[in-house]
C-alpha cells in the first residue's frame, strides 16, 4: 500500500493530504474544510488512525468544521466506526459546529450519514 | 466427525436452488497469501459481484427509477460482499484446508449471499453468542449501541457491519456452524438475504 502524508504550502493556504491508491483526504487548515474522496476499505480502526487524527486535530483547532464526503463512494464498517468515534468526540465540544456534506447520488451516504446524525442531533447534514 | 449443525436465524438451503437461476461463487485459500496483501482483493471481489448483478437490472432511459434501483442494488451487494469478505479474511483459521468462499444467488425477489470460512472453535462460541444477540435484538437499538461503543474501542466493526446490513439494506441475516474433521475448526456460514 502506497501512502503519503504531505504538508504543502500553497501561498498562504496550508493543506494536509493523506492518500493511497483508493482514497484521498485533504485538509485545508485555514478554512477548516476536509474532503475525503474515493473508497475507504481500511482494515480496522488501527489503519484508520491517521485519518481520525486529522479529523480530531481539525476539530480541536477550530469552532466550525466542514467535512465533504460527496465524492466518497464507499465506506466499510470500520470507516463508519471511525466517523462515529469522531462525531462522539465532536458532540462533547462546546459551541462547536460540524457540517457533513454528502451526495444523494451515492446510496450508502443518505443512510449512514443520517444514522450518524442520531448520535449528534446538532450535526448539520447537507446533500446535493 | 460431529455432524451437528447449529443454525441461528432462518437459513435458506441453497442446495436445491443452485440448479436454476444465476449463481456466482468465488473461493480463496487462506494460506496462499498474507492477509495484508490479500486485503485489497476484498474490494475488487465485492465490486465485481456488484457489477455482475447490475447486468440483471438494466437502466432504461425512459424510466429514471431503473437507474436509481440499479444503483441501490449495486451499493447493497458491494457493501455486503465487502463486509463478509473482510470478516472471512480476518477471522479465518490460517492453517486450514478449508477455503474462504462467497457466493451470490439471484432470485426473482431477492439476492442471497452466503459466505463461509473456518474459525477456531473457541472463537466460534463467541461468534454464536453474538449472532444470537443480533437475531433477537432490535436492529436500530443495537446499531446505535455499536456506534457508541466504537468511541470507547469496545465492540467490533464486524458487528457494526452486520447491523448496517439489517438497518440500511433491509437485509435478513442467519448463520450456521458445524465442526469439521480438522481439530478445533468450525465452519461458519453467514447468509445475507436482500430483498430486490
Amino acid at each position: 500500500m502506497r501512502k503519503s502524508c504531505l504538508l504543502l504550502s500553497q501561498g498562504m493556504k496550508y493543506t494536509m493530504k493523506i492518500e493511497d491508491e483508493n482514497y484521498v483526504l485533504e485538509y485545508e487548515e485555514n478554512t477548516g474544510r476536509i474532503s475525503i474522496q474515493g473508497s475507504l476499505r481500511l482494515n480496522g480502526l488501527d489503519e484508520y488512525a491517521p485519518l481520525l487524527d486529522v479529523l480530531v486535530n481539525c476539530m480541536q483547532q477550530s469552532d466550525a468544521m466542514f467535512v465533504d464526503l460527496s465524492a466518497l463512494e464507499f465506506l466499510n464498517s470500520s470507516g463508519i466506526a471511525m466517523f462515529s468515534k469522531f462525531i462522539i468526540q465532536a458532540r462533547s465540544k462546546e459551541n462547536f459546529s460540524l457540517e457533513l456534506n454528502g451526495s444523494s447520488q451515492i446510496p450508502w451516504q443518505s443512510k449512514s450519514i443520517k444514522n450518524l446524525q442520531r448520535l449528534f442531533p446538532a450535526l448539520v447534514v447537507t446533500f446535493h | 466427525m460431529n455432524e451437528q449443525v447449529i443454525t441461528i436465524g432462518e437459513m435458506v438451503k441453497l442446495d436445491n436452488l443452485l440448479d436454476e437461476g444465476e449463481y456466482l461463487q468465488l473461493g480463496f485459500q487462506p494460506s496462499s497469501m498474507p492477509l495484508k496483501e490479500r486485503w485489497r482483493n476484498n474490494g475488487l471481489s465485492a465490486d465485481f459481484m456488484a457489477d455482475y448483478v447490475t447486468t440483471f437490472f438494466p437502466k432504461h432511459e425512459d424510466d429514471p427509477g431503473s437507474s436509481a434501483r440499479q444503483m441501490e442494488i449495486k451499493s447493497a451487494v458491494s457493501y455486503i460482499a465487502n463486509e463478509l469478505l473482510e470478516n472471512g479474511m480476518k477471522y479465518t483459521l490460517e492453517h486450514t484446508r478449508e477455503r474462504i468462499s462467497i457466493s451470490l444467488l439471484l432470485e426473482a425477489d431477492r439476492i442471497i449471499i452466503n459466505a463461509t470460512n473456518a474459525v477456531d472453535s473457541a472463537q466460534s462460541q463467541a461468534y454464536q453468542a453474538f449472532a444470537e444477540q443480533i437475531v433477537s435484538g432490535d436492529p436500530m437499538d443495537l446499531y446505535m449501541q455499536a456506534l457508541e461503543a466504537s468511541a470507547t474501542g469496545e465492540g467490533t466493526s464486524s458487528g457494526l457491519g452486520f447491523l448496517t446490513m439489517l438497518n440500511d439494506y433491509n437485509a435478513q441475516i442467519s448463520w450456521s456452524f458445524y465442526h469439521t474433521e480438522e481439530p478445533r475448526a468450525v465452519i461458519a456460514t453467514t447468509q445475507v438475504r436482500v430483498p430486490i
